[in-house]
């Protein structure tokens, strides 16, 4: 009797520590996926992003210490529409781990769910840029998008680890209840904002602008990718004293001196405003991102009284 | 008529069917708690409803992005050719014929990655000792990438000079074997050091360090048929990968030679990585090589059987601030190189080495030097010593425009001064940029 106890008791242990060592391991290309990747896998899953929020998504290094990383993963979660190409491809390959690898399933693209603005159509050819043919890949600037995002990771998850289904989706339920509330109180502070006019560096901010009405006239970049120019930038000051643009929108990892030029020269206030967590220190999570960026440009626009 | 007597017995039946419940429980409480359940199922059925439009509208979105993507478009129904019109006299067949071996629908989906980079080279000033040409398309590289099937995909590197064309590498890589082994097979640049790897176009230079010309196979380097094996080994510290490789024998035109079968040329490296901060990290590299050298061959025979050992270290530091990250950044490198050539006249103990550095200033510009010294693999009492300055930029992702002045001292012969151009050009997929 006591033996048997014994090996109950053993048992219940073995298998306690099993369901401690089995969290699985998620590893995303960027911050914000990870952020909503946290909140649907809570504490069943170790998440972790590859590049930071205040750098570059385009231009992350392929560094052999990424490769470590994905060897151990169960899930590979990417933002796709080529947004990881640069860097990416080589370190898939490299990481030694069938699980990962495109078509597997430890292999999400999560825009394949996500609604996608600036397909391009027609003729694509470089001269037109760095074009993502096959669309802005900034979509998680959405929380519509943000809630899609989370969905396919709980999915993917639940599909993986088909006994933990019900937790994975009553935790997606939950942050999707957290992300309609605040939703609707992002989209009313906005309210009294839309059609303001604004600038961006890089089109980051496709998303973003249509869901909280903001209405973009034209970018620093003369082209995707393509660094500012002086005949560019003159005639975009021109536009811009034109339609009385008083704000644009930067992303941290540009420079900041050709903003400022046109700032100085159309009395616009250059905001650096972070398209993804990680993207300033006080930017921790996927909410904070759209409280920290309505918050800076709520109080830009009252300061300039523009619209 | 009919109906409007019968309405309001009707509305008195449905009146008492919906009375009776209450009347039966006879409580407003449950009446509320039966609007609050009702209203609750409302709810869900209304999100339920409102989930399910999201999910079609995301799925109509993903289908339309796929619709519009050039490469999924489908021709309607069998593609068919129109006989000209001249030959329907002649008793052969009319109207519109089916056209077979056109790529079925969607097939072009599986059609690899293309992209072709161009390598354009000018050259001025003296050298008497290993002229360059003026101008020279120096080389045309046609890479064909794509999946194979679950396990292996395939990488194909073909480069056309002027005249001529030579597959610089061609393989296949198993993605998926057990044990975390990284397979190639196929025709590769051997893992030596780590110029020899990369390819010209991702060269910080527009030529080859002295010491890869003179002691490891002259521009194509160590680059064989044969097989390659990676595996990574496991330790808490740093990232650390062994490599072995074994190949046919034949590198370059008077290094590697293989006289028969078993004349096969071994390639061992470790690569150590590590990060040091998030904006800098630390590659080193350890290499050994060893293969039959055609210094023996008498008449076409192998009469000495002599081989070469080659021995290097590399040393890579990489700074690049994360936040700045397309504006600046700094690389420095070195290798040195051993080699142990065994020849009629004995065995030559040769040495080289470069060292060379590589700031970036802005987004576009890049400026270099390098530092270039080296015996002679056949003999080692001959050095030859350079230098280089370098310049590059970048209009775009795709482009790159480098000047480099370079003087080289040669052991034989006048000194060299040159001022070195070069235009590279890149059209098709996007690759992966070099690390």
């Amino acid at each position: 009797m006591k033996r048997i106890s014994l090996l109950t008791v053993a048992a219940v242990m073995v298998a306690a520590a099993a369901s401690a060592q089995t969290k699985l391991t998620v590893i995303t290309t960027t911050e914000d996926v990870a952020s909503i990747g946290r909140e649907v896998g809570g504490d069943h899953i170790s998440i972790e992003s590859l590049a930071r929020g205040y750098q570059d998504p385009h231009f992350v290094e392929a560094k052999p210490s990424f490769i470590l990383k994905l060897q151990k993963a169960d899930l590979l979660v990417a933002v796709g529409r080529e947004l990881e190409i640069g860097w990416l491809p080589p370190l898939i390959q490299q990481s030694r781990n069938s699980r990962i690898q495109p078509g597997s399933q430890g292999y999400l693209d999560a825009s394949l769910g996500a609604a996608i603005l600036e397909i391009p159509t027609g003729t694509i050819t470089r001269a037109m840029g760095d074009v993502h043919p096959q669309g802005n890949p900034h979509y998680w600037m959405d929380p519509e998008n943000g809630k899609r995002i989370a969905k396919q990771i709980a999915d993917k998850l639940s599909e993986i680890r088909p006994a933990d289904r019900p937790y994975f989706q009553q935790r997606l339920a939950d942050f999707t209840a957290r992300l309609d509330a605040a939703e609707k109180r992002w989209l009313a502070q906005m309210s009294p904002f839309r059609g303001t006019k604004v600038v961006t560096y890089h089109r980051s901010f496709p998303n973003f602008s249509e869901r909280f009405g903001l209405d973009i006239i034209g970018y620093v970049e003369p082209k995707p990718g393509i660094p500012p120019t002086p005949q560019h930038t003159l005639d975009l000051i021109n536009e811009m004293k034109r339609q009385n643009v008083k704000i644009i929108l930067v992303e941290p990892y540009f420079d900041l001196k050709t903003p400022n030029a046109i700032g100085r020269d159309t009395g616009a206030q250059v905001l650096v405003m972070p398209p993804s967590v990680g993207g300033t220190k006080e930017v921790t999570d996927y909410f904070k991102l759209f409280d920290y960026d309505i918050n800076l440009l709520m109080e830009a626009i009252k300061k300039s009284g523009a619209k | 008529m009919r109906i409007w007597r019968q309405a309001p017995a009707s509305l008195a039946v449905a009146l008492i069917l919906i009375g009776a419940p209450a009347s039966a429980q006879d409580s407003p409480q449950a009446l509320r708690q039966e609007i609050d359940q009702l209203r609750r199922d409302f709810d869900a059925l209304k999100q339920q409803y409102g989930d399910r439009l999201s999910a079609l509208e995301s799925k109509l979105a993903a289908a339309e992005g796929a619709a519009r993507r050039p490469t999924a478009q489908t021709p309607a129904g069998q593609p068919v050719a129109e006989v000209p019109a001249g030959a329907a006299g002649a008793g052969g067949p009319t109207g519109a014929l089916p056209v077979y071996g056109a790529s079925v629908g969607g097939a072009k989906v599986f059609n690899p990655d293309i992209a072709v980079i161009g390598d354009f080279l000018g050259a001025s000033g003296r050298n008497l000792v290993n002229p360059s040409p003026a101008l020279e398309m120096h080389e045309s590289e046609a890479s064909f990438q794509a999946v194979v099937d679950p396990y292996a995909r395939a990488d194909f590197f073909i480069s056309f000079g002027e005249s001529g064309v030579n597959l610089e590498e061609g393989f296949l890589t198993l993605t998926s074997l057990p044990g975390g082994l990284l397979t190639k097979v196929g025709k590769m640049r051997a893992a030596f050091g780590k110029v020899n790897s990369l390819h010209n176009h991702v060269l910080p230079w527009t030529d080859r360090p002295l010491v890869i010309q003179n002691l490891v196979g002259g521009e194509d380097g160590i680059n064989d048929a044969g097989i390659s094996v990676a595996r990574l080994i496991p330790n808490p510290w740093l990232f650390l990968e062994a490599t072995g490789q074994v190949l046919r024998g034949d590198s370059g035109d008077d290094f590697f030679h293989s006289s028969k079968r078993g004349d096969l040329s071994y390639v061992g490296h470790l690569r150590a990585y590590h990060d040091i901060t998030e904006d800098s990290n630390i590659d080193f590299g350890f290499s050994a090589s060893r293969g039959h050298n055609p210094a023996g061959i008498v008449d076409g025979t192998d009469v000495g059987r002599f081989t070469t050992s080659l021995y290097g270290i590399d040393a890579t530091y990489r700074w690049r601030p994360l936040s700045r990250s397309i504006y600046h950044s700094f690389v420095g490198r070195t290798e040195w190189i051993w080699s142990r050539r065994d020849q009629f006249d004995g065995r030559q103990d040769a040495m080289g080495m470069y060292l060379s550095g590589d700031y970036q200033l802005a987004r576009r510009w890049f400026a270099g030097a390098r530092l270039d010294r080296s015996n002679r693999a056949h003999d080692a009492s001959l050095v030859d010593t350079g230098g280089s300055f370098l310049v590059t930029y970048w209009p775009s992702e795709f482009s790159q425009v480098r000047g480099q002045y370079r003087r080289t001292n040669y052991a034989l012969g006048p000194s060299a001064n040159e001022l070195l151009f070069q235009f590279q050009f890149s059209i098709g997929a996007h690759g992966a940029h070099p690390f």
